[in-house]
């Protein structure tokens, strides 16, 4: 099995996308059940990808893929090791569960199917940000995982608080996205490497570089807006408009990972410095407060799991900032164990939701009865989210303090960091799992009862899992822990922590968090009424500053656009006319090429220079005409004249067109003057005429110079000769100029002619706009006025 | 301008320009003329139609929306061109083929295909503004 061909791999890999592809359509086949087919999509690669655990529990590195755009050196290419096979058997493994738990969520939803889509694209995108070797792979799928993000946030797209939530998380994560690829070819540029599986090798050279800084902010913007760090987190809470399944499958145990992914996945070449050892801690020790406290101020189920998500990924950026052999150990545990827990949580969240018809804690209550297995599920997860025995979490936690607890000040006071913040998660945790379903009977919207199988099984399973995983953990350990820590630190660790309580400091440290939890739990309103005062003091938070910097940015683009879309016709023909002189004189300027005066020509005939005279005798006539009629003939004059002067000096096709052109130009015109109603003759103040008349002068002299320099350079017959030579040979014309034009240039023309249809086309529409609705402005783009207009 | 005797010339003078423009069009190979110029021959002469007798019946008299002539000049040119892959040859190759008629030997073209494209674009294009503007009183 193991030595599965690529072939496989890469259909396994496509697999989500193609179910997604087939997901509507069975959905109005087969309604909620079409859910056990599509999760079959989800089994498969679960079961595929177990099939490499053997070899990569011996430290075996699984790399496979094939070129994708050769001429760029760009491949799709996978790399599975100990860190990417962990995160596949969870976001399959989850998925599965996460599709089945859909099909009862969102059971008779009229967009099911669109959900389903949604939700195994994400699937699709996830497992090929977790599996790419190559990093424009990486970032493509990255991206995809952020707006299929946007996509399922958004799905209840009728609420304006959804749609708001979505555009956030897809600026936000988006952002980081971009700042990821910055990242990523800064990383390309010092080491010349395009593929993650070839980079460890390359850490010191990384180290060493001046630009490794800048890479490194780079791939934290990246990493930390994904995974919700502070000050980024506010997006994350928001996303909790998304339906639960989202909530419990994105936003909780796979995509907000995927930062943490990358960190994990870096660490090797870009981690053990001062930079990386000092911005990590402090950011995700950062965000792990501030994560709890706010936790603690909600009352929706959902949104204390949200910020408790926030603090946990804060907690996982720290531990991987640490980089020491137990942090990384224990941050390898603590995200699986994580990913179990909440998503349970989550999924229980949205059953009680589903069931009860409320998800606010104060008004639940005493739902044990009726919901058993739910109550039961909930409690699991509770525990292991509380660290305590004999669940994964409790591994996890000890660990953690283990890798923490030193007498040095940095030492200290993250461990203080990670006693307060899994105490506040241990009160979170059953406030989720006791408060709804203990004490009194509380009336809820719905009368509550066990929801259906599809809904009970995911969170029941998760925790059934996580109660197993910890019993055995020595087989944890040797299939999941070990290797995937050793892909983090870069070279071969083994996991031992067991659930056989070993006295030292770390259960102390544990048995003070349980103390310190159990206080907050039993003061927990007047804990949450204290955090609701001091968050209205402090009023601000960056969700009211995006909100802000957007309103901002659309400010700041109206005010551009008054300036440089002033409305004004002369304003834009005034400022195209100036750079035209511009381009025409800077250049001759720049490089000194200015024209040697031309000689009279000695043997200039008389008719010639009458024809001339007639030019001069127009150009003459248009400034001087008293209305516009007059104007526009004297200038059709003065174009006549130039067309005899192409005739004489030997172009007849040239003159012939510019002939046409001059005579439609002169009727064209004469229609749109008595069109637009102006008057008939032109008022201008002085100055617009000096200004005018400046500028017209300019472009004139500047096309004569631009002429004269261009006919005084030695002239190259090449192509002339070419085009002699050859037209009536090869294209059977003896007129060199149509020749050309039809036959030897004639793909040029085919593009020309297309312009010249939508030129007309848009004239078109141009006029008919006028006419079809009472001169109303159709086309406008300023928003203030559209507000009123509304 | 719609005189009695404007409007009595108008027709036959647009037929003429007619006549005159596929006359340009067609000789454009080996003396001076072509579609291009030949198009805004005809342009002109529908333009002074329309002038002397009203839009109506210049649009009465080409029958298809100019829009549409202009588009399926487009058409015949981009076809001119695909002509010559489906004979191997690249992209706007010209093709020629001598057909004898009535004894007389014709040299007909993919390039005059084209050309009879670029001819019905400018034709289209310029009349379909023209006309456009010329319709005063619409609605």
């Amino acid at each position: 099995m193991s030595a599965a061909a690529p072939g496989t791999t890469f259909i396994i890999l496509m697999l989500p996308f193609l179910a997604a592809l087939f997901a509507p359509w069975l959905t109005r086949r087969l309604g909620h059940n079409a859910a056990w087919v599509l999760a079959l999509a989800p089994v498969a690669i679960f079961i595929h990808f177990l099939g490499f655990s053997a070899e990569v529990a011996d430290g075996a590195i699984v790399t496979g893929g094939f070129a994708w755009v050769p001429s760029y050196n760009v491949s799709f290419s996978w790399l599975i090791d100990g860190l990417s096979l962990t995160f596949v058997l969870l976001i399959s493994g989850i998925g599965a569960l996460i599709v089945l738990y859909s099909g009862g969520y969102l059971k008779g939803h009229a967009n099911l199917g669109r959900f389903f889509s949604f939700i195994l694209l994400f699937m699709g995108a996830m497992l090929g940000v977790v599996i790419s070797d190559s990093f424009l792979m990486l970032f493509i799928y990255w991206e995809l995982t952020s707006i299929t993000s946007f996509l399922l946030i958004g799905f209840d797209h009728t609420r304006e608080a959804s749609r708001r939530a979505a555009i956030q998380a897809l600026v936000v994560t988006g952002a980081g996205g971009l700042a990821l690829l910055a990242g990523l070819i800064v990383i390309w540029n010092i080491t010349g490497i395009t593929q993650l599986s070839l980079l460890l090798s390359f850490g010191d050279e990384l180290r060493a570089s001046p630009f490794y800084l800048l890479a490194l902010i780079l791939v934290l913007g990246g990493a930390f807006s994904k995974s919700a760090q502070f000050p980024l987190h506010f997006w994350l809470p928001n996303a909790m408009e998304a339906p639960t399944p989202v909530s419990a499958y994105l936003h909780s145990a796979t995509m907000v990972k995927a930062g943490v992914y990358l960190l994990m996945r870096l660490n090797p070449v870009l981690g053990e410095t001062v930079w990386w050892e000092t911005i990590l801690p402090v950011f995700g020790g950062a965000t792990l407060i501030v994560g709890t406290l706010l936790a603690i101020r909600q009352t929706d189920l959902k949104l204390m799991l949200a910020y408790t998500t926030v603090s946990s990924l804060g907690l996982l950026v720290m531990l991987t900032g640490f980089g020491s052999e137990h942090a990384i150990a224990a941050a390898v545990l603590y995200l699986v164990a994580h990913s179990l827990f909440k998503g349970a949580l989550f999924m229980v969240a949205g059953l009680i939701d589903h069931e009860a018809g409320t998800r606010d804690v104060t008004k639940l209550g005493g739902l044990r009865g009726a919901m058993p297995i739910t109550f039961a599920a909930a409690m699991a997860a509770a525990i292991s989210m509380a660290g305590l025995p004999p669940f994964v979490g409790f591994l996890a936690k000890e660990e953690i303090y283990y890798a923490l607890w030193a007498t040095d000040p940095w030492s200290l006071i993250f461990t203080l960091v990670a006693v307060v913040g899994n105490g506040l998660m241990f009160v979170i945790g059953f406030a989720v799992a006791i408060k709804p379903f203990l004490g009194p009977k509380v009336e809820t919207p719905k009368a509550a009862h066990e929801g259906p199988v599809l809904l009970w099984l995911g969170p029941l399973t998760l925790s059934v899992v996580a109660l197993v995983a910890a019993i055995v953990s020595p087989l944890t350990h040797r299939f999941v822990s070990s290797p995937m820590a050793s892909a983090v630190a870069g070279e071969t660790e083994t996991v031992t922590i067991s659930l056989i309580p070993h006295l030292g400091a770390a259960l102390a440290l544990s048995l003070i968090t349980v103390a310190f939890g159990v206080l907050v739990y039993r003061y927990l309103d007047s804990a949450r009424a204290g955090m609701a005062k001091t968050l209205a003091a402090i009023g601000w938070g960056p969700d009211r500053g995006f909100d802000q910097f957007v309103s901002g940015i659309v400010r700041l683009s109206v005010a551009v656009t008054r300036a440089i879309q002033p409305g004004r016709l002369d304003i834009y023909m005034t400022a195209t006319f100036l750079m035209i002189a511009l381009a025409l004189f800077v250049p001759m300027a720049w490089y000194g090429e200015w024209p040697s005066m031309p000689v009279w020509p000695a043997d200039a005939q008389f008719h010639e220079l009458a024809v001339f005279v007639i030019a001069l005798v127009g150009l003459a006539a248009v400034i001087n005409a008293r209305d516009r009629l007059t104007a526009i003939v004297s200038l059709g004059v003065q174009g006549f004249a130039v067309a005899l002067l192409f005739m004489l000096f030997g172009a007849p096709d040239l003159s012939f067109t510019q002939f046409m052109v001059e005579t439609l130009a002169v009727v064209i015109l004469a229609l749109v003057m008595t069109r637009l109603k102006l008057t008939a003759s032109d008022h201008r103040s002085t100055r617009d005429k000096m200004v005018d008349g400046s500028l017209s002068l300019a472009c004139g002299t500047g096309f004569g110079l631009y002429l004269l320099a261009v006919t005084q350079q030695p002239f190259d017959p090449f192509i002339s000769d070419f085009f002699a030579q050859y037209s009536k040979i090869v294209a059977h014309g003896t007129n060199v100029v149509n020749v050309i034009l039809v036959d030897f240039r004639g793909t040029d023309t085919l593009g020309e002619i297309a312009v010249v249809m939508v030129t007309g086309l848009a004239v078109l529409s141009l006029i008919r706009i006028r006419t079809g609705f009472d001169g109303r402005a159709v086309a406008d783009n300023d928003p203030e006025q559209r507000e009123e207009a509304r | 301008m719609r005189t009695v005797i404007f409007r009595s010339i108008a027709p036959y003078l647009t037929s003429l320009m007619l006549l005159f423009s596929i006359f340009v069009l067609l000789r454009g190979h080996n003396e001076p003329g072509g579609g291009f110029i030949g198009g805004l021959i005809a342009a002109s002469a529908l333009a002074i139609y329309g002038i002397a007798c009203g839009v109506a019946p210049v649009r009465r008299a080409i029958h298809y929306h100019p829009m549409a002539i202009s588009a399926f000049g487009l058409f015949i040119g981009a076809l001119a061109g695909v002509l010559s892959v489906f004979s191997g040859v690249p992209f706007m190759t010209g093709l020629w083929i001598y057909p004898k008629l009535f004894g007389v030997e014709l040299a007909l073209s993919s390039v005059l295909v084209f050309d009879i494209g670029v001819y019905l674009v400018v034709v289209g294009a310029i009349s379909s503004i023209a006309l456009a503007l010329e319709e005063r009183d619409r609605d």
